[in-house]
Formats: structure tokens, C-alpha cells, sequence
């Protein structure tokens, strides 16, 4: 057992976060927010480019032939960096939808009573007739409702947890550094206990999310699924809302990237049945 | 990302198995939580039949992954826990190992592994706890030996200890934190006198310790004169590091039974608790997959846990504490009465969040060392 990041697996993850950090810096992502609605193709290809939704096709299909744990990483730095755009069902249309694989067609999925940019997108798996627009409370993501439902995908809440795994590691990471040199009272706040703990907690809920989401992604298996879920969702939002307490007054404003994690964790929380869904799947294989 | 155990590492679980399944039915009956001189006769033998089955030294020289199987193993198979053997096995000898003489080990380590003698902390004082460097017992020399006067306090397992690794102050005048020494006191020197403290759950396991002039061998100076403090700490990561790792399993396969109890008395009919279980699932497979990962993190760098201990004390102590409210509300009104499982669990489990280092001081410690955050006053 050797439950860790190979080489390999870090020069992975290092090589994603360049290229997000080039392709999408806040400079993009605040000209996002003051565009809504519209997806950035040119960003969708070179994530095709760089083999984003080709990673699990096997390589004489023109894949890049790695597995789920990889793609795990992939979409945590994709939360981390807050990307934009129905990101899982594109990498899971990959070889299945024509042009997936390479980010030359945008593919949505209807999920629950939800779709993601149902009008941005090429292809929509899924039945969407009598759909109604939302005015959707994460500026970044288009939301329609539909009024069947479907069940969820358990790949699909996989990569939904390591979006929010990415998410809660980047709200830690912000308050930290604002902790560290935000003064009141002639000193650091993070000097005071009180905003330590805070810190402290982002950063154990993390650490356990973190080790669940891999640990579904190394296994596959569906009660580890639901497990990542729930650690990945908890340390998501509630990373999400004590960040904004840590940066004060400043963490209510528009101006504050804060918001924008928040509201993606509540978006990404509310897929694959939610919550209870995956409470009650792991209640079931309890009695089982 | 490897979750995957080697042929060896497989093959040293198969044979465990098929030891414990032999052996355990051959064990006579736990003594009751409260009478620790039975539990200290009952744990030493199942050390001894550990040790005489070539398993004692599982604790100390197997790899960190070995030692997760084997604790995996033991409580699947509902072998006893170490129970009075805790601070000799788990902390007070891995200390003695990794910092100790060649004589100290060769004195201290056989006995504890072939289950002969028990060990105790003594660090704690009245006016010493989270603030562990304010301890006072005083130390002088005299000869070749110290003399100790002072008192202890929450001293687990102290009336049937043979030893206790014993924090002293030997020079009051330096800063705080430099005047400390670690000394390994036997029980039966004259001048100590033992107090049985009652905890909440009505059971004596723990006591108050007074050190009136006992004279304990410069010999017994694991460390340098005034380095107690360093050694202190190379004790309390494993006592935070690997500690509770054996306690994870227990507290899954305690959900599966409180499932089935649900499902017996109609309780599982009721979606809220059923989703509170399920809840429970979920954080515990992910405790143990965090366990996973820390003891990779061990196994890769030598040894000695990591600030991953700190993380991981924070959230299981306040799991389980999750868990046993969870059995009460399974058990209803039953959940009143001490006759019925899980109830002393329950009271138990309150003791988790403060002993080894409050979850307060977990917090500060993640925080400033793990974090990086500026030192708070
Ligand atoms: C069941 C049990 C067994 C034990 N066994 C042993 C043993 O065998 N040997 C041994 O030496 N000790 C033992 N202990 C003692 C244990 O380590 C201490 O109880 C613990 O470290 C807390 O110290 P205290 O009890 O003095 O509480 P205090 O330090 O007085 O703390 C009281 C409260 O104040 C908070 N607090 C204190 N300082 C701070 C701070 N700086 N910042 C924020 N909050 C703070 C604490 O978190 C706590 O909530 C045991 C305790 C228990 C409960």
C-alpha cells in the first residue's frame, strides 16, 4: 500500500495547475463573471488540447490512457481554479459523443431535475422538453430546470467531489493568507485563537475529503463514492462560508472571489440526488 | 495511488486470521471495566500469547502498513485491545526505543512486549495540563539519584502500573520549557502514594499520584538532564499519531451492529436517524482512508507520525462522540440504562475530545504548525 501521489501523479497535478493558472487566471475569471452565460470555446479546446476529457479514453482510441485517480486530480485543480462550463459531461461523453474528446463540441447532462448550460452546449444527453430557465444563484453556471428526473451518475459525483475537494482546498489557502496579513488590533488576525480554529477546522475538513475522494477514485466503489461525496461537500461549503468570515466585511462583497466558491459548492452539492442520496446508499450497505 | 497490500503483507494477514481464530475462543471472559487488576492479569496475557505467537513486537519493528493489518485483523476478530498495555506499547516504549540507551532498551522494551509489565504516564498536574510545560514536580539530585516530590493527576492505569515514564522539573530557574526531564519511575519506590480518582462513568481508571521525596536512578534518565521537553514530544506524536488507528475499525464495526439493533426495534423505519448512520458510514470509511494515507506518510518518512496525528485526533474524537449519541438515539429510551451496550461507550467517549491534548489545543497546534499561522498569546 502506497497511498500517495506517485511522481508521476504530482507532475500531473503540477503541469494542470500551470496551465489553468495560465489559461484561466482571476483576470479571466472576473471577465467571465461580467459575462454570464457564455462559454469560453476557445479555453474548451485547449483543455481538449491538453487531454482534459480525453484522460481515461485508452490511447489507441486517441486518449491519453489514464485512469479515475488521474482524473480526480484533474477536476480538484479545475475547482481549485473555479472553471466554468459542464466540465463532467464532457469528460464522460468523451468516446461516446463525437468530438468530446477533444473539446470541439460542449456536451451537457440532464442531472436530477437539473441541466448545466443547456443553451451553450452542442450535444445534451438526457430529456429536457418543458425545461425552464433559472435565474441561477452562481454567476458563473447556467441552470435550467427540467421536470423528470434522472439518477445520478456515481463517475459523475466522483468528479463533482474532487471539484469541491479543489474548492475547499483553495478556501483554506485564502484564508490562511488573509489571516496572515490582515491587521486589526496591532497584529496579524491570525495571531488570534479564534480565526486559528477556523483555519484549523478548513484545514482538517480538507485533509479528510481529500483522502476519501482518492480513495473512491483508487476503488470505484459506490459506498466510497457516496462517502467522498459527503466529506467533499461539507468541506466545500462550510470552507466556502468560513472563509468569508475570516476576510470580514471584505468576504460580502462582489469584489471578493469568496462568494463565487460558495456558490459553486452549493451548486456542485446539489448534484447526483444531493446529500441524501448518497446518506442513504451508505445507510443501505450498513444493513446489507 | 496504491490501496493495494504486497503478497507478503497479504500472506502476514491470512496467517493472522487463522491464528486469532484459534486462539480466541480459547480466552476466558474480560473482567469488568472496573476491575482493573483483573483487566491488568487479562491484558498481559493476551500480550503474552501475542508475543508467544511471534506477534508482540507488531507495535514497534513491522512496518506501519504490517501494523494496520494487524490491528484490522484483531478487531474484526474481536481480539482483545491493549487495554492496560496502552502507554507501555504505544507511547511510553516507542519513546524508549527511539531515544533510549542500549541498556535502557534492552532493560524496559522485553518486558513490555512479552507482557510482564505495565506502564503509566505521569505528565499531567493539577496546574499542569494543557499547559503541560507548567508542571512543578521537582527533581534535585542527590548522588546517583533524583529526588522527586510533587504530584500527578489523571494518571491512567496508575495502581496497577509497574512503571511510569514521569516528567520532572530539574532546573526551576531556566525558561520554562528547558528545565524538564523525562525519568522512568517504578511504582513500588517508597514515598508514592496512589489516589484512585472516580471518572463519570462511575469506573476508577485513572488516579492521582503523590511524589513525596522518592528517589528514582540518574540511570533512568531517557534524554539528557533538562532535554525532557524534546522527548516529550517524540511521545506525544505517537500518542496522537498511532494511538487511536485500531479504534477506527472498532467504531465500523460498532455501526454495523447499531444497523442491525435499528432494524431489530423498528428504529430504521425513521429516515432521520437512518441518514445519520449513513452519515456515520461515510465519515468513518473516510477516517480510515485518512489513516491510510497518514500511515503512508509514516512508512515513507521513517517512523516517527507526522502533524497528519494532530488532523486526525481533531476529527475522530469528536466522531465518535457523533457515533455514541447516534447508538442513544437507536436505543431510545433504553439508552438510560447502563445495562445495555454502547451506554458506557457513550460516557466514555466524552473523555476523547480532552485527553491527549484537548481538541482546543489541537486546533492551536494545526493552526501555528501545520498552517503557518503567526504565534497567538
Ligand atoms: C480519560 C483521561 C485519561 C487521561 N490520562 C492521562 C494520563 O494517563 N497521564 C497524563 O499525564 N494525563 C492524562 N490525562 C490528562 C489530559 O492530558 C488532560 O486532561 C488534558 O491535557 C487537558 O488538561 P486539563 O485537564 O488540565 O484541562 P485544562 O488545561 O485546564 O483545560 C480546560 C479547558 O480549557 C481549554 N484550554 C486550556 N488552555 C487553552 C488554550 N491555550 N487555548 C484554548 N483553550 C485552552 C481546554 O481546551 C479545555 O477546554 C487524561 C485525561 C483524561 C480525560
Amino acid at each position: 500500500m502506497r497511498f500517495q501521489l506517485s511522481e508521476d501523479q504530482q507532475a500531473l497535478q503540477a503541469g494542470v495547475r500551470r496551465l489553468l493558472d495560465r489559461r484561466f487566471d482571476r483576470e479571466a475569471l472576473r471577465a467571465a463573471v461580467g459575462a454570464p452565460g457564455r462559454l469560453d470555446r476557445a479555453l474548451w479546446r485547449s483543455l481538449g488540447e491538453a487531454g482534459f476529457f480525453a484522460l481515461r479514453l485508452p490511447e489507441p482510441d486517441g486518449g491519453v490512457g489514464l485512469g479515475l485517480p488521474e482524473a480526480a486530480l484533474l477536476f480538484e485543480e479545475a475547482g481549485r481554479a473555479l472553471l466554468p462550463g459542464p466540465l463532467v459531461a464532457t469528460h464522460l461523453a468523451a468516446g461516446r459523443v463525437p468530438g468530446a474528446a477533444t473539446g470541439e463540441t460542449v456536451v451537457t447532462a440532464v442531472d436530477g431535475q437539473l441541466v448545466e448550460w443547456l443553451e451553450a452546449a452542442d450535444v445534451v444527453l438526457g430529456e429536457t422538453v418543458g425545461a425552464v430557465a433559472m435565474r441561477s444563484v452562481d454567476p458563473l453556471t447556467p441552470l435550467h430546470r427540467v421536470p423528470g428526473t434522472t439518477p445520478a451518475d456515481p463517475l459523475a459525483v466522483l468528479l463533482t467531489a474532487a471539484e469541491q475537494l479543489g474548492t475547499a482546498a483553495r478556501v483554506c489557502e485564502l484564508a490562511v493568507q488573509h489571516a496572515r496579513t490582515r491587521e486589526q488590533f496591532g497584529r496579524p488576525i491570525g495571531t488570534f485563537q479564534a480565526v486559528q480554529h477556523l483555519c484549523a477546522d478548513l484545514l482538517v475538513r480538507t485533509e479528510i475529503a481529500r483522502t476519501a475522494v482518492y480513495a473512491a477514485a483508487v476503488t470505484a466503489d459506490g459506498a466510497d463514492i457516496a462517502a467522498a461525496r459527503l466529506l467533499a461537500d461539507e468541506a466545500a461549503v462550510r470552507g466556502a462560508r468560513d472563509c468569508l468570515q475570516v476576510h470580514g466585511g471584505m468576504g460580502f462583497t462582489w469584489e471578493a472571489d469568496v462568494h463565487l466558491h460558495l456558490k459553486r459548492a452549493w451548486l456542485r452539492a446539489a448534484r447526483g440526488g444531493g446529500g441524501t442520496q448518497s446518506e442513504e446508499l451508505l445507510a443501505a450497505r450498513l444493513a446489507a | 495511488m496504491d490501496l493495494s497490500y504486497t503478497a507478503a503483507e497479504e500472506d502476514f494477514r491470512a496467517r493472522l486470521r487463522e491464528w486469532l481464530a484459534k486462539v480466541l475462543p480459547t480466552l476466558p471472559d474480560r473482567p469488568s471495566p472496573d476491575d482493573w487488576p483483573g483487566r491488568r492479569a487479562y491484558d498481559l496475557g493476551w500480550q503474552r500469547m501475542l508475543h508467544d505467537a511471534g506477534y508482540a513486537d507488531v507495535h514497534w519493528d513491522a512496518s506501519p502498513t504490517t501494523r494496520l493489518i494487524f490491528l484490522e485483523e484483531t478487531e474484526r476478530a474481536g481480539a482483545p485491545y491493549v487495554g492496560a498495555n496502552f502507554v507501555g506499547l504505544l507511547h511510553a516504549g516507542p519513546t524508549i526505543a527511539a531515544e533510549g540507551t542500549a541498556e535502557q532498551r534492552a532493560r524496559w522494551l522485553p518486558p513490555v512486549l512479552r507482557g510482564e509489565e505495565v506502564w503509566c504516564q505521569g505528565f499531567s498536574e493539577p496546574d499542569a495540563g494543557s499547559d503541560l510545560a507548567a508542571l512543578r514536580t521537582r527533581a534535585r539530585r542527590d548522588g546517583d539519584d533524583y529526588v522527586v516530590s510533587g504530584s500527578k493527576i489523571w494518571t491512567s492505569h496508575a495502581e496497577v502500573a509497574d512503571w511510569c515514564e514521569l516528567l520532572v522539573r530539574t532546573d526551576p530557574d531556566a525558561p520554562r520549557h528547558r528545565g524538564i526531564t523525562w525519568l522512568a519511575m517504578p511504582m513500588d519506590a517508597p514515598g508514592i502514594t496512589v489516589r484512585p480518582l472516580r471518572t463519570l462513568a462511575g469506573s476508577a481508571e485513572f488516579a492521582e499520584v503523590f511524589l513525596d521525596e522518592v528517589r528514582v536512578p540518574v540511570a533512568n534518565r531517557v534524554g539528557a538532564e533538562n532535554d525532557g521537553w524534546r522527548v516529550t514530544m517524540v511521545t506525544l506524536s505517537f500518542e496522537r499519531g498511532t494511538a487511536f488507528v485500531g479504534e477506527v475499525v472498532a467504531c465500523r464495526r460498532v455501526l454495523r451492529e447499531l444497523a442491525r439493533a435499528a432494524r431489530e426495534n423498528g428504529r430504521w423505519d425513521d429516515p432521520v436517524l437512518r441518514r445519520r448512520l449513513g452519515r456515520l458510514e461515510g465519515e468513518f470509511r473516510a477516517l480510515w482512508r485518512l489513516t491510510q494515507w497518514n500511515v503512508s506518510v509514516a512508512e515513507a518518512g521513517g517512523g516517527v507520525p507526522g502533524t497528519g496525528a494532530s488532523v486526525f485526533k481533531l476529527r475522530y474524537s469528536h466522531a465518535r462522540q457523533e457515533l455514541y449519541d447516534a447508538a442513544a438515539d437507536v436505543l431510545g429510551p433504553d439508552c438510560l440504562d447502563l445495562d445495555r451496550p454502547w451506554v458506557l461507550d457513550r460516557l466514555s467517549s466524552l473523555s476523547y475530545t480532552i485527553a491527549a491534548g484537548t481538541s482546543q489545543i489541537q486546533r492551536t497546534i494545526v493552526a501555528e504548525r501545520v498552517l503557518g499561522l503567526p504565534r497567538g498569546r
